[in-house]
């Protein structure tokens, strides 16, 4: 009734196969983005923008990077967290060497560093399946972390052993950098997350895309059919750890303001990794929706004790959250194994028929 | 540079035989207790194809418990029993709450539930009994603590430590157990046929749920013994998680399905680890500890992807 | 009928002697560890035609399609692809030679839609580079429309328009065999390799399907080697006939020949040794 596409006829293969083909999901995308863009604006306070908005923004585009990997192309990875640590360290190095250069322009760029580094990782995946893999991409988590305290040239032998960010203007404006204010940081994020996922759905949707997938749900047949294998896993393995590299390096550079190796340490790779998989695997409005789900849960936890007059020591709270957080999970696989999108998907279905329920 | 990769160390160890000795035996021990965790998992694995991602957890909770119970006063073989008797709940817990409603999902879902159960226990542990370090009743279980020098000559001294004795004593023990378990009993029966085949197994009268519950005890015991031993080496804290993660590497060795694949695995990621940390970390800055096993696995599974023991994996369409 | 199948010179009406050798197969042997799965074969594959390979389970036959396609390496013996002998290759390789293949179980890309399956057949064909996909808008799309058009003729050709967005894990065994036709036709194969192509089906669903196999190889030309247990079917389809028992050759014709001979009727019934 509400979501009714009967009367909408494709008469082109081309808007057949538009991003949206349907008029209803075009007017959602536009709400989405215009509150986006407009309403969250003018409307959110700092703490919202800081605390809520960017971080979430900045672990949907994480969430989306390790989506291609392990939701289009089906290979496992654990080592997320250390992939957005070379895209966060490999911007710093840059912003510091040339400090006359848009840092924007850096954060797209050290996403390549963080690609490279992936594809390296991805290597042994042409032998190595499955749980396998995992393991073998905590080799690079653990490796690379190591680096992160071991190299001091990448810190710039900062005593502290973090990287801090240097105030960075671009158009006027400072974006980097304690000074800069929430909103300028809001809005590169969002352009930044929106701009590379309007791309990645692109590619998603076309010949590559579907390459991924093949090998995802069948890789010898995939091989049977000309997919080379390495080739595709290892573009796989670019793109995702590019995505995943900018999205640390934004982490850094307009949410934290520093950054210490153990910031990029395992327990972010499983905070993505809880994202994508509660979110559903191979979907991307999942990835925003898990990305909502996992940061903003905690966020709000904090809060209600508080709200409602309960005096509890911030350990605690910091202990129910994993105590929730963990029950949840279980309680999310156990409902609906496909994630959130899925259960969106069929809420949908529900809105097509309703008020009937078939 | 190349000396100093290649020759300095063995000059090293034929120069000081105490010291290289005394590396071997710290590797020895590390790997059985990498071994105890890895053997939790291949438990859980072999009857459920479950990676169980919260064993590590497991054994600090167990830890944990045990020490937290004995500090409210419980007499410490009480505090034994009564925690044998929580890794029993906890196991059915496990099988009744988490386990059976997931039944026949895919195998990353099954892995994530563990995970969630890692950060479940995390917060539960460190809600009940406080995220602090806690001190092993190592004494009050009569577990030897002393050491004894062993010289040799004017060629120096290694010193062992009782308690890592015993560690190794009791993982002998456990494995001969498990051993006998699984092959001479019939719940060891009914598992064997339940990792081979859950629905022919089910067929066949097989309680699936049962078995599972059962598995998952086994590996709550492992769990417990592996947090004794532990703690009494070191001390009782979620630390410990990062290290557990050392148990992967060892199942890559070793096979996730094979016992004797964990123990050798095991050894080989604890020997390699202390001398490559204490022989060749030196020369990049120390503390490759952290990844040395993940790499070994790594080069160890391009040149043989189905493990020491698996069998060589012929693909058919 | 007769009349029209001559007047348009299809393979059929020709002497099956002359027709020009696709591929050969010489004395190839292949075991696993110490399991022989086929020893010392001897095959070829003619232009236009269909090509049966039978036997009793275990005899070898897919083994066989998958030295065919590459998938395996055969210990001894070479294979002649279009007169060339060819070296060692990885499947792809084959693939991208004009060589698809369906599979004895499904092997559909089950988290992708008809539609998607049967474009991913076309993987090889489609050029356009990372950064094209990545506009999308222009050369990709272009592309992509020119083999959806491409597709959508299979679609029809197959009668499975209903089903184009429908994810394939869905759909009923018989479509799901059909749809995985499609995919490998989405290839333009040169030599179509069919496994099984009607495992499980129901008479009604292998009369299609006996129908689609005959039209592709008369509309399109396709050569075609086919793995089948229904001997009502292989005797009617194929034009040549190989018997395999234990990975050895015991027979190799005519369908009329094959049928009457005496080491085929002792395979398949059994003799007392």
């Amino acid at each position: 009734m509400f979501y009714r596409e009967a009367g909408q006829f494709k008469t082109s293969y081309q808007s057949d196969q538009a991003m949206f083909p349907i008029l209803q999901d075009r007017i959602g995308m536009a709400v989405i983005l215009a509150v986006a863009f407009i309403v969250v604006p003018l409307t959110a306070n700092d703490f919202f923008l800081t605390s809520i908005m960017i971080p979430f923004l900045v672990f949907s585009l994480a969430a989306i990077g390790l989506n291609v990997l392990t939701g289009f192309c089906g290979q496992l990875s654990l080592g997320t967290g250390a992939f957005m640590g070379v895209g966060a360290y490999a911007a710093y190095k840059l912003t510091t060497i040339f400090p006359d250069v848009n840092v924007v322009l850096f954060v797209l760029i050290s996403g390549f560093f963080s690609a490279g580094i992936g594809a390296i990782f991805g290597l042994p995946s042409l032998r190595i399946k499955g749980l396998y893999l995992a393991v073998t991409t905590l080799a690079a988590q653990f490796f690379l972390e190591w680096c992160f305290i071991r190299i001091p040239w990448l810190y710039n032998d900062n005593a502290s052993g973090a990287i801090e960010v240097p105030k960075r203007e671009m158009f006027g404006v400072i974006v980097s950098g304690a000074e800069a204010t929430p909103l300028a940081r809001y809005f590169v994020v969002l352009g930044i997350t929106v701009f590379i996922a309007f791309l990645i759905a692109n590619v998603l949707r076309g010949r590559i895309g579907r390459s991924w997938m093949m090998i995802r749900d069948m890789d010898i047949a995939a091989e049977l059919m000309g997919i080379r294998p390495l080739q595709t896993k290892l573009m796989a393995f670019a793109v995702s750890s590019y995505i995943c590299g900018v999205a640390g390096a934004m982490m850094v550079f307009f949410w934290l303001n520093a950054a210490e190796p153990s910031s990029y340490s395992i327990n972010l790779s499983f905070q993505i990794l809880f994202m994508v998989i509660l979110g559903g695997l191979g979907s991307l409005s999942g990835a925003f929706l898990g990305a909502a789900f996992i940061w903003i849960l905690p966020v709000m936890l904090k809060f209600i004790p508080s709200a409602i007059g309960l005096e509890i020591g911030a350990e605690t709270v910091e202990h129910l959250t994993f105590m929730v957080v963990g029950g949840l999970i279980i309680f999310f696989l156990i409902v609906e194994p496909h994630g959130f999108a899925r259960l969106w998907q069929i809420a949908k279905q529900k809105l097509r028929v309703w008020p009937f329920p078939y | 540079m190349l000396y100093d990769i290649f020759v300095d160390p063995f000059v090293q160890m034929y120069q000081m035989p105490d010291f290289f000795l005394q590396v071997l035996w710290e590797g020895f021990v590390a790997g059985i207790l990498y071994a105890l965790i890895a053997l939790g998992f291949v438990l859980i694995f072999k009857a459920s194809g479950v990676f169980n991602f919260a064993q590590g957890i497991m054994v600090v909770f167990a830890g944990l418990t045990l020490v937290g119970l004995h500090e409210n006063g419980v007499p410490a073989f009480v505090a034994l029993g009564l925690t044998i008797v929580v890794m029993g709940v906890l196991a059915y817990g496990i099988e009744r709450v988490v386990m059976r409603p997931l039944v026949n999902q895919p195998d990353i879902i099954l892995l994530m539930a563990t995970i969630g159960l890692t950060y479940f226990l995390i917060g539960f542990g460190e809600f009940i009994f406080g995220g602090e370090p806690k001190r092993m009743i190592a004494e009050e279980l009569w577990l030897p603590t002393g050491s004894t020098a062993f010289e040799f000559g004017e060629r120096g001294l290694v010193i062992l430590q009782h308690i890592d004795i015993a560690a190794a004593v009791i993982a002998i023990i456990m494995v001969a157990a498990l051993g006998i378990f699984f092959n001479k009993t019939r719940i060891g029966r009914a598992l064997r046929a339940v990792a081979d085949d859950h629905q022919a197994a089910l067929s066949v009268g097989i309680s699936l749920n049962q078995i599972w519950a059962i598995v998952w005890f086994a590996a709550g015991l492992v769990a417990l013994a592996t947090g004794i031993m532990w703690g009494a080496r070191s001390d009782v804290s979620f630390a410990l998680e990062i290290v557990a993660f050392k148990a992967l590497p060892v199942l890559i060795l070793g096979g996730f399905t094979s016992i004797p694949g964990a123990i050798i695995g095991g050894l080989i990621i604890g020997f390699g680890e202390k001398i490559g940390e204490l022989y060749w970390g030196g020369l990049v800055g120390g503390g490759i500890e952290s990844w040395l096993a993940y790499i070994i696995a790594l080069i160890f599974l391009l040149f043989r992807p189905q493990g020491l023991f698996g069998e060589k994996i012929i693909e058919r369409v | 009928m007769n009349a029209i199948v001559t007047n348009e010179g299809l393979p059929t009406s020709e002497p099956v002697t002359q027709r020009e050798v696709l591929l050969k197969v010489d004395n190839v042997s292949l075991s696993f560890g110490g399991v022989k799965a086929i020893t010392d074969i001897s095959l070829d594959i003619q232009k236009g035609e269909i090509r049966a390979i039978i036997g009793p389970n275990g005899a070898g036959k897919t083994s066989m399609l998958n030295v065919i396609n590459g998938f395996y390496h055969p210990q001894e013996g070479t294979i002649t692809w279009r007169g060339e002998e060819r070296r060692k290759m990885k499947p792809y390789e084959a693939a991208s030679q004009g060589i698809a293949r369906t599979f004895q179980n499904v092997a559909l890309f089950k988290g992708m839609t008809t539609l998607d399956n049967i474009m991913s057949g076309r993987s090889l064909k489609m050029k356009k580079n990372f950064f094209w996909q990545l506009l999308w808008r222009g050369p990709a799309e272009q592309e992509e429309i020119e083999h959806r058009r491409r597709v959508e003729d299979i679609i029809d050709f197959l009668e499975i328009q209903a089903i184009r967005k429908t994810p394939v894990g869905k759909l009923p065994y018989g479509l799901q065999k059909r749809v995985e036709l499609g995919r490998a036709l989405a290839m333009e194969p040169e030599l179509l390799l069919l496994d099984e192509p009607m495992a499980g089906m129901n008479l009604e669903e292998k009369e299609d399907m006996s129908r689609f196999i005959l039209d592709v190889n008369q509309e399109f030309g396709t050569t075609i080697a086919l793995i089948e247990h229904d001997m009502g079917v292989v005797m009617d389809l194929s034009d040549r006939v190989v018997v395999l028992d234990y990975g050895k050759k015991i027979a190799d014709g005519p369908p009329e020949e094959v049928q009457a001979s005496q080491a085929v009727i002792d395979a398949y019934l059994g003799v007392s040794h």
